[in-house]
């Protein structure tokens, strides 16, 4: 269990590095100067010489990418994630302000394509080849074929612009303090880009759900089952959840991922001020701490998301749990079943 | 599915049969009992066969289809009381039989023939009604146990609520009966010992306390001591009344256990006879059930004794 950890904690911090490394690098590659993206074209022309070395210096556009990397990476070692040069705010705070925004977002998203996705592709499954079926498999082929963007443009012409029954962006309404947004105006805001990433993750869990649901319908025990008499329901009840909840699980929780780069887009889309949405404008604009400070923060999410699928399948399946049983009772074991054997056989 | 199953009786169904006499196809065994003045299961002329394309024409767009039967008027007749062993290559459809006798068909067959069970004629409905309760499968391998279900859970079956404590009670008794502890219902199909698991399977079968146990290669993958102690476990089935087919393709295994032995070849039963045919060739009818007697190793054996006396 020590060492389950250890190897965990370990490989968590490798992940760190190398994601952190790696966005220095792409971002010290990129063709983009932060003076000019960040201050405009024709700011900067009209600007004294002087000025243009100072605002380069507080960009740190002359330093090396590896002494930046490494003066940002001993920060963060004690705690600092560096200062936002966009948001000229601490990435932190730039973070928890919006990290609110997108966790709800991604929530409820994350939720609804899972118990969408696992009722449709387990309706699909048993009943393989009817209209239901049909239509389920219909419904994720084009889902799936469509960008995530697009499926976003779309809802908002219809549902927003045409239909005016959604806010056509943001997370509240227009004019409004702050203090003032309720907590209806902050879901009437989340409901479109929500909708879109669930719309869009349905189909990726059901079409896999069913597949399994198909396996397992298939399988000699639910033909053992049928065969002793157990009614479709029982089935479904008693094999078919069961043994299709385990795959669901680490699909449910590997497809965070997915959710979080769809909630990029989705963002971007519906002008939503989140987490995807700020990692753009730190991208575009050179801002390399907030962009860090965001890729550790999603990549801390999915590695705790898969972490978790791994330790819920353990706790599931029994032959998961046995193989670390088994190891110390081997030996007992043989010897009682031989035993056993000896006295009936 | 095309079911064809008739309603009418035949003349000879319901009336005594006089014992050692060659009738429905088949000789009787000492044990042969006609409980009821009728056969515990008879099957007359099951046919099932698929509709596939015909290859040999080479045009894949014209190609002419035709019926691929897999049992070809096939009759079989158990007695209460005894084991039929069906025996016969794998591969020649003999699980077939078995899925047709639990009314488990496949959509795309075309199934015809007549099954009488208890006495009383059967259609499909009326098969799948009977399976798990009067005739019960004992499965080829633990793969037939759901791997995520306990073992105690899965051999109680689905039950309503209010039958749960009778039927927990008939799966202790039978796991009591069959030498399993009261802790082998807490553990996973893959925590089970070979020897557990084929008692399990027959315990599966025996839950509805059945007339009729279909045993479907049962003996695959064990060793001679543990295949030999799952078919005295068949045998003694049949020996407090109950009737057993024992689907094989070890004809010496089931000449041990078996009243009478069913040849099965090309699907079909070239010949339905006792166990005591297969003392000599000349009792056996047909020419395949003559060849199958000569292939036994033990009559290869006393074949050559015999040449050098």
């Amino acid at each position: 269990m020590l060492r389950f950890a250890l190897r965990q904690i370990g490989r968590f911090a490798l992940l760190m590095v190398l994601v952190s490394m790696a966005t220095f690098a792409l971002v010290s590659a990129a063709p983009i100067d932060p003076l000019q993206a960040n201050v405009g074209q024709a700011a900067l022309l009209g600007m004294s010489e002087e000025k243009r070395a100072a605002l380069a210096s507080y960009w740190g556009a002359g330093t090396p990418p590896l002494e930046r990397y490494l003066n940002w990476a001993g920060a963060l070692l004690q705690g600092d994630l560096g200062m936002s040069l966009r948001y000229n705010a601490p990435v932190a705070d730039v973070i928890a302000s919006r990290a609110a925004n997108t966790l709800a977002l991604m929530a409820v998203a994350w939720a609804v394509s899972g118990v969408l996705g696992f009722a449709l592709g387990v309706l699909a499954g048993v009943r393989q080849g009817s209209w239901a079926d049909r239509l389920v498999r219909g419904y994720c082929f084009v889902l799936a074929s469509m960008p995530t963007f697009w499926v976003g443009l779309v809802l908002l012409v219809v549902l927003g612009v045409g239909l005016g029954w959604f806010p056509i962006g943001f997370s509240a309404p227009i004019g409004t303090l702050s203090a003032d947004v309720t907590f209806a105006d902050a879901l009437r805001h989340m409901a479109l880009p929500a909708l879109t990433l669930s719309l869009v993750g349905v189909a990726n869990i059901a079409l896999h759900t069913r597949a399994k649901t198909v396996d397992v319908m298939a399988s000699s025990y639910v033909r053992f089952a049928r065969a002793r008499g157990e009614s479709e329901a029982a089935i479904v009840r008693r094999h078919v959840l069961r043994n299709v909840a385990l795959p669901f699980t680490t699909l449910q929780f590997a497809q965070i991922a997915e959710i979080f780069g769809g909630s990029v887009l989705v963002e971007e889309v519906f002008s939503y001020p989140g987490l995807g949405q700020a990692a753009v404008t730190a991208g575009l604009g050179g801002d390399v701490a907030l962009l860090a400070g965001i890729a550790l923060c999603s990549a801390a999410l999915v590695f705790g998301g898969n972490l978790v699928a791994n330790l819920l399948y353990g706790a599931i399946d029994p032959r998961m749990r046995a193989n670390a049983r088994s190891v110390r009772k081997a030996s007992v074991g043989s010897v009682r079943g031989a035993r056993k054997e000896a006295r009936h056989g | 599915m095309a079911e064809s199953m008739q309603k009418t009786r035949p003349a000879h169904e319901g009336t005594a049969h006089r014992s050692g006499e060659h009738h429905h196809h088949h000789n009787h065994a000492a044990t042969s009992r006609h409980v009821g003045d009728h056969h515990l299961l008879q099957v007359e002329d099951l046919c099932v066969s698929f509709m596939r394309y015909d290859d040999a024409g080479g045009r894949f767009f014209a190609a002419g289809r035709r019926q691929a039967p897999v049992l070809d008027r096939l009759s079989l007749a158990v007695h209460a009381g005894e084991v039929v062993a069906v025996v016969g290559a794998s591969g020649a459809g003999k699980s077939m039989l078995a899925d047709c006798l639990l009314g488990l068909f496949d959509p795309h067959a075309t199934v015809a023939g007549r099954i009488w069970f208890d006495g009383t004629e059967q259609t499909a409905e009326s098969l799948a009604a009977l399976r798990g309760r009067s005739i019960a499968l004992v499965p080829q391998s633990v793969a037939a146990l759901d791997p995520l279900m306990r073992v105690g859970r899965q051999v109680q079956g689905a039950a309503s609520f209010q039958e749960r404590t009778t039927r927990k009670a008939r799966q202790e008794a039978l796991f009591e009966r069959y030498g399993l502890g009261p802790e082998t219902a807490q553990l996973y199909p893959h925590e089970l010992s070979g020897g557990m698991a084929r008692r399990v399977l027959l315990c599966c079968a025996l839950m509805g306390s059945p007339q009729l146990v279909i045993a479907d290669e049962p003996t695959v993958g064990l060793d001679l001591e543990l295949a030999v102690s799952a078919l005295s476990d068949l045998r003694a089935f049949a020996d407090e009344g109950g009737g057993v087919m024992l689907i094989t393709h070890d004809i010496e295994l089931a000449l041990r256990v078996a009243d009478r032995v069913a040849v099965f070849r090309d699907g079909t039963v070239v010949e339905e006879t006792a166990v005591a045919s297969f003392a000599s060739p000349e009792l056996l009818q047909t020419p395949y059930a003559r060849a199958l007697w000569h292939a036994l190793p033990e009559h290869g054996f006393e074949a050559r004794e015999a040449a050098s006396c």
